[in-house]
């Protein structure tokens, strides 16, 4: 299960460059990057519940991870900084980037 | 090419574009604008020394906090651009800041930015803020700092010289899309703060993004922005001033000139150019020449407004 997790974070991170729509990781932690064409990789990301995924701005300029619903708000992500937030509850939850709004993404716990 | 007083055409109008990398004076009569090159403006003192005392001088997009290569050193060009406007011959009653004051709304960035602009002689600075300014967990180091004038609201008004200035916020919510939002409370504060006043009354409505659509693909404007349309609509002469795109682009439509201001940081690329909106590389030898401020005058007393742009080239 650990060894799955890994390589599907791995794979998450290796096919940020080509921004798949969905992806399934399978529990305790996934990456979603910022990349540079102004889009989360991946958009939708479903995880388990009790996941913690984690935010990475690999793009040049900073960007946000701002709730829909208020429930998580990361400050401004310069380049190479990350955030992290931990997903208990099922549900579909949505976000933005309060810079560049038009980068949303969702993350599906189920 | 044209007086400050003088009318032109629409055409004329748009062919100012093409003057905006080397600075434009504008001349607003009516709500029409009558574009002068700087270039012809400067070698003509008796000419600009008649039209008129700067009323207001716009400055936006400082992002101080930025470092990469588009320009490391976004407070030497801020530096640059203070010393030409405290050495205007004529300064100016009032500041106005349209916005992106820091890069990414850290204390040390907003606390640099104001000991900056402290420089500046003329002391009278009105603020809104730009979606970097806003991106701290709780919103809060902005309204530290510049709420007092709206009560922490974002959105005020104040008068000078006849003239009614409308500060409004548009980066708290969003669209989907990206567009900017003015929301509900706002508009109808401003009904209520333009009820009762005289149509003859010059507006100067800001905010920090674009309240005209600029490019909806990359969210320049602002989705609420006709229902503000239908309250400026009856006044004589309204001036909208934004910054964001970091470039100047203007549009006159009726009575309203729609005019974005120059970043002093870095340039964006133009609307469409390019994967999305972002920092611009140019060389060191162009990059003064992309950024600059807007100097703003009354001509005709009390419906005409002439917007400047200074580059600090």
């Amino acid at each position: 299960m650990k060894l799955w997790t890994r390589f599907s974070t791995m794979l998450l991170l290796m096919s940020a460059a080509l921004a798949p729509l969905t992806a399934y990781a399978g529990a305790e932690s996934a990456t979603i990057v910022m990349a540079k064409d102004f889009m989360f990789a991946p958009t939708t990301l479903t995880v388990k519940p009790g996941s913690t995924v984690t935010w990475t701005n690999q793009d040049g300029e900073p960007h946000t991870v701002v709730s829909d619903k208020g429930l998580f708000r990361s400050g401004a992500l310069d380049t190479n900084e990350s955030f992290s937030f931990r997903f208990d509850q099922p549900g579909t939850y949505h976000y933005t980037c309060s810079i560049h709004p038009r980068m949303t993404g969702t993350i599906q716990v189920q | 090419m044209a007086h400050a007083s003088s009318l032109t055409s629409r055409r004329d109008a748009l062919k100012c574009l093409a003057f905006g990398g080397a600075g434009t004076l504008f001349a607003l009569a009516g709500g029409v604008l009558a574009p002068i090159e700087v270039a012809v403006a400067a070698s003509d003192p008796q000419r600009a020394s008649t039209l008129g005392k700067p009323l207001f001088l716009q400055i936006s997009d400082t992002h101080i906090g930025f470092n990469k290569e588009a320009n490391p050193d976004v407070v030497a060009t801020l530096n640059r651009a203070i010393d030409e406007v405290n050495g205007l011959p004529a300064q100016p009653a009032l500041i106005i800041h349209t916005g992106d004051i820091t890069h990414l709304s850290k204390p040390a960035e907003f606390d640099l930015a104001q000991q900056l602009l402290s420089r500046l002689r003329v002391s009278e600075l009105h603020t809104v803020p730009g979606e970097h300014d806003t991106t701290d967990a709780t919103v809060s180091e902005y309204f530290n700092r510049f709420g007092k004038a709206s009560a922490n609201k974002g959105y005020y008004s104040f008068d000078h010289a006849g003239v009614h200035f409308v500060a409004l916020i548009n980066v708290l919510q969003f669209k989907p899309g990206g567009l900017g939002t003015l929301g509900p409370e706002q508009l109808a504060w401003l009904k209520d703060d333009l009820k009762g006043r005289s149509a003859s009354t010059p507006l100067v409505v800001f905010a920090h993004m674009p309240l005209w659509s600029v490019y909806e693909p990359w969210g320049w404007g602002t989705g609420d922005a006709p229902q503000l349309m239908e309250q400026l609509r009856r006044f004589g002469s309204v001036t909208v001033l934004n910054g964001h795109i970091h470039q100047i682009v203007q549009k006159v439509e009726g009575n309203v000139t729609f005019h974005t201001a120059r970043s002093t940081a870095y340039p964006q690329p133009a609307a469409g150019e390019g994967a999305g909106p972002g920092p611009l590389k140019v060389s060191a030898e162009q990059l003064p020449a992309m950024l600059g401020v807007t100097s703003a005058a009354l001509v005709k007393h009390p419906a005409a407004l002439r917007l400047t742009d200074l580059t600090i080239a």
